[in-house]
């Protein structure tokens, strides 16, 4: 066991953790945070992506220790009481999910791509999310959820 | 207004993008205990010893399973498997053992703690193979096994599974009378459904013989049914509940892992225990899609007419007959396509090997022979030097012809030629190139080709298939609806909603579609495939609202004293049909109408709604004849190519499909079907595939290995349209359209590469090294 501090979704937590847990095992295991998936365990589908310190990771190839004095935010992070935010909202007028296991994980990536840049091309959205895999949408509905947000046509 | 048509967003969207929708794994109750399997490593072995006593010693095991203490067959339609290996294993990866404890981690090390000694046996692969005298047999008790008779066809003795027969016309007479007969062989591989979520089993089994499953299942009634057959427990001791479901597309109809984990907590002295597969026996364990081998012989008339053709399909139903018999029965009714032949003769095998063992797949066989029709097509018109639309418009079925179970076609069974034509503008088919523009695109290194394909299909479901449904009033007037079909991302509640809105005139956003089936409450559907949800469930819906309005006319008739039929309903009320202004809202009628003096009458109004299919038949064991389907969606793709003469990389530049639905209920939703399907099919036509070694081992079960599609490998557009012709008895006219996008996709691929470079390419996937070898072959690079 060894102790760490990590902050997750704005709010601090002191905890002790065993060397072997993923980060992915912490949040949904410790915190209850279980919007964020496992689809594989091994980082080949995305499912668990967070943003740790800013950039999309894969939550179950991050060990708990390893986030230590980290910066997480998941899914249950992002939309303020129910207001949800702009990427939210567009995976809805896009219905940009069908069955909603990879959603999480691919709002995740979206909105990391978007925070550090605002003005992406298609090119740069495929790459962005080309880590998180769907098997329901063909992706289509993702892409022009993304432009929608990167060209402000989503309204907060 | 009526919300029929209207792309309104799925009614569970603000759980899917919040992360508060659960799934089973979201779950945990007090106590539970984690369960994991140990798989077999060989393809086929006698099992001479197995010693779990080291595990059993493990502190923190709870308990620990192995066939030999189990005396139970799982199986739809055909009981042939043991819940644990029994005696042998008949595939890599086949659960041998299992156990429960406290933690992952102990079962884990539980499982590693298990010694089995086992005998190599003889193994077969190739199904072809597999139906000769002399094969090795996969189950040599298949005649003691019990199946449904009547319906299904094993051949004790052999590795036949199913032998399903269709017999029209005479087709010695049509091809002796054909100006030309074509022959060919089509393959495919297995593949894998890849839902993100993998089967997830939470079961108690309490001391009393009760039992409760939370299960990532399409169909909890089927795994209530199927329990109750398999365990000997009565149907009304299990509950059988569905959260939010990860995706299906097939691999999570009927049943799997649900009887092994109660199994376990019964051991466990009623403690639950979860299973979560891993992605890794996602592959390895649970079943694929089958694997198939096709063989096709086409006589045709000068003026292109087919006037004879004879269908072999051998598939590979690999360890267990699952659904792969009903898939061999589904493709014995359908499989030459929608097209009107006077003379047919087909056999379809489901054969057992040494696989992985197949199950439903999107698409239901028809992604597979689907394949080996379309491709035929164009290569009959290309043999006979006509265009192969003009060739496919002569031939595809139209009011009037007769199907190859002698089905007769009407004006509103739905239009496969308007399909055709509508794809077949859109990429722009009539416009050829040019001998210039050939060679240019040669010189330039890349050659582009257009290529067209049809599909149909309708739902393979046992002819007294029903369903049901229960609208209830809550006090504040709105409707909540409780079905037992699951929606597992394909959008069903949210056009049942719609269809709920329209038929008792509300808003929609008053509609509550309740989720999480559970058996013990919700009323009875059968099971969550074959794309008649919508129509099925769309009926019921209807029916259990028109039994709202009823009720409502009943009490309103008495506190408006007028006559029920002199009542109308709109705008939330039941008012009198030549004066609006006397009236009564449904908020006063849902509980019960109380007068102003303190009197009540009615009471809590809940409809009841059901469909159950009506006129099929069993077929004829001999010549297939008879009527299996309720309906039919027709369907086309059409597609532009271009091929990468120095590497054989594919680019699809466009996509068309168009689908006749009878009536699109949500057009945001259907196009969102349309456009995942299309990618599903592009997957899986052009790069995955199982891969086994000579042992039969898989080789590439993770996502390293296997590859699906990812946001940079999607066609650069896809056109969706929609053909409506109404079916007459569908929901507002609809009919289904969940899996077909995905069939016929693959074909359409390879006939534009055909059209391309002029080399047929009869063996899926179409990767880049197949094509770069046809490109050789073509004497291109």
């Amino acid at each position: 066991m060894k102790e760490i501090t990590v902050t997750v979704n704005g709010e601090k937590y002191t905890v002790n953790v065993k060397e072997n847990k993923t980060l992915l095992q912490f949040l949904r295991e410790d915190l209850f945070l279980t919007g964020t998936k496992e689809g594989c365990g091994a980082g080949e589908c995305g499912a668990c992506t967070v943003i740790m310190n800013g950039k999309a990771v894969n939550s179950c190839l991050v060990l708990a220790v390893e986030a230590d004095g980290a910066e997480i935010i998941t899914i249950e992070g992002i939309a303020k009481d129910s207001e949800l935010s702009k990427i939210q909202k567009a995976f809805i007028k896009h219905q940009a999910f069908q069955c909603g296991f990879c959603t999480p994980g691919m709002i995740m990536s979206a909105k990391a791509l978007l925070d550090r840049n605002p003005n992406p091309s298609e090119e740069e959205i495929k790459e962005a999310i080309a880590g998180n895999l769907c098997r329901c949408t063909g992706y289509f509905p993702i892409i022009d959820a993304i432009k929608d947000v990167a060209e402000g046509r989503i309204e907060q | 207004m009526s919300y029929i048509g209207k792309g309104i967003p799925r009614v569970e969207s603000f759980e899917k993008v919040t992360g508060i929708a659960k799934y089973v794994n979201d779950l945990m109750l007090p106590g539970m205990l984690y369960a994991k399997m140990l798989l077999s490593p060989h393809a086929h072995a006698k099992i001479k010893r197995i010693d779990v006593s080291r595990a059993k010693e493990l502190p923190g095991v709870k308990a620990v399973l192995t066939g030999e203490e189990l005396n139970y067959k799982q199986g739809l339609y055909l009981r042939d498997k043991d819940i644990l290996a029994k005696g042998k294993v008949r595939y890599q990866g086949e659960p041998v053992a299992a156990v429960a404890a406290v933690s992952e981690e102990i079962a884990e090390q539980a499982i590693s703690l298990i010694e089995v000694e086992y005998e190599l046996l003889p193994t077969v692969f190739d199904p072809v193979e597999a139906i000769k005298k002399d094969a090795p047999l996969v189950h040599e008790e298949l005649g003691s096994y019990e199946f449904m008779k009547g319906v299904f066809h094993p051949v004790p003795g052999t590795n036949i599974a199913n032998h399903h027969k269709l017999r029209k016309g005479d087709v010695e007479k049509g091809f002796k009378e054909s100006y030309k007969i074509i022959e060919n062989e089509f393959r495919m591989p297995q593949v894998a459904h890849v839902p993100m979520e993998t089967h997830v089993v939470i079961a108690e089994w309490l001391p009393n013989d009760r039992i409760k499953l939370y299960t990532s299942a399409q169909s909890p009634f089927a795994v209530r049914n199927l329990m109750s057959v398999t365990l000997g427990i009565p149907h009304a001791r299990i509950e059988v509940e569905v959260p939010y479901l990860g995706g299906g597309f097939g691999g999570k109809a009927g049943i799997h892992l649900e009887p092994l984990t109660a199994l376990l907590s019964k051991k466990a002295g009623g403690r639950p225990v979860k299973l979560v597969a891993k992605r890794e026996e996602e592959f390895n364990t649970l079943p694929c899609r089958q694997a198939l081998v096709a063989r096709i012989k086409t006589g045709v008339s000068k003026e292109g007419r087919i006037l004879a053709q004879e269908i072999t399909y051998y598939w590979d139903a690999g360890a267990y007959a699952d659904y792969g018999v009903n898939i061999g029965r589904a493709a014995g009714y359908s499989g030459a396509g929608p097209y009107d032949i006077e003379n047919v003769k087909l056999d379809s095998y489901t054969i057992y090997t040494n696989h992985v063992f197949g199950t439903a797949y999107r698409g239901f066989g028809h992604v597979e022979f689907m394949w080996a029709i379309e491709r035929q097509m164009d290569m009959v018109a290309h043999e006979i030097g006509m265009d192969p639309y003009e060739f496919r418009m002569k031939n595809v079925l139209k009011p009037g012809s007769i199907t190859i179970t002698g089905e007769k076609i009407r004006e509103n069974t739905g239009r496969v030629d308007k399909c055709l034509e509508s794809v077949a503008k859109e990429i722009g088919w009539s416009k050829r190139k040019t001998d210039e523009e050939k060679k240019a695109e040669i010189a330039n290194g890349k050659i582009t080709g257009k290529g067209l394909a049809v599909l149909h299909k309708a739902p393979a479901m046992p002819t007294f298939t029903s369903c049901s449904a229960v609208a209830k009033f809550n006090d504040d007037g709105t409707v909540s609806i409780s079905v037992s079909g699951t929606d597992m991302g394909q959008g069903t509640y949210t056009a049942l909603a719609q269809i709920a809105a329209d038929t008792l005139k509300m808003p929609v956003e008053k509609i509550i579609m309740v989720w999480d089936c559970d058996t013990k409450t919700d009323p009875y559907d059968w099971q969550t495939v074959a794309s008649r949800f919508l129509f099925m469930g769309g009926n019921a819906v209807i029916r259990a609202c028109n039994d709202m309005i009823e009720q409502m006319k009943e009490v309103a008739s008495a506190v408006l004293r007028a006559p029920k039929d002199e009542l109308e309903i709109g705008d939330e009320r039941v008012y009198i049909k030549h004066n609006p202004d006397e009236y009564v809202t449904y908020k006063e009628l849902a509980l019960g109408y109380v007068y102003p003096n303190g009197n009540a009458i009615g009471g809590p109004i809940i409809g009841r709604g059901k469909y159950i299919a009506q006129g099929l038949t069993i077929l004829d064991p001999e010549t297939g004849q008879g009527l299996p389907a309720i309906d039919w969606t027709y369907g086309a793709h059409g597609v532009e190519v271009e091929v990468d003469i120095k590497t054989g990389d594919l680019r699809i530049k466009k996509i068309a499909s168009t689908f006749d639905v009878g009536k699109v209920i949500n057009k945001l939703l259907a196009e969102g079907q349309v456009k995942g399907g299309v990618v599903q099919g592009i997957g899986t036509g052009l790069f995955e595939g199982y891969i086994y070694n000579k042992e039969g081992k898989l080789l590439n079960n993770s996502f390293t290995d296997y590859k699906i599609p990812t946001a940079k490998d999607i066609p650069d557009e896809i056109v969706t349209d929609f053909v409506e012709t109404p079916q007459l008895d569908g929901p507002y006219g609809a009919r289904g359209v969940a899996e077909h996008p995905m069939i016929s996709v693959n074909a359409a691929i390879a006939n534009a590469i055909y059209d391309a470079i002029g080399v047929n390419i009869n063996d899926q996937p179409l990767t880049s090294e197949r094509i770069w070898k046809a490109l050789k072959e073509a004497g291109l690079n």
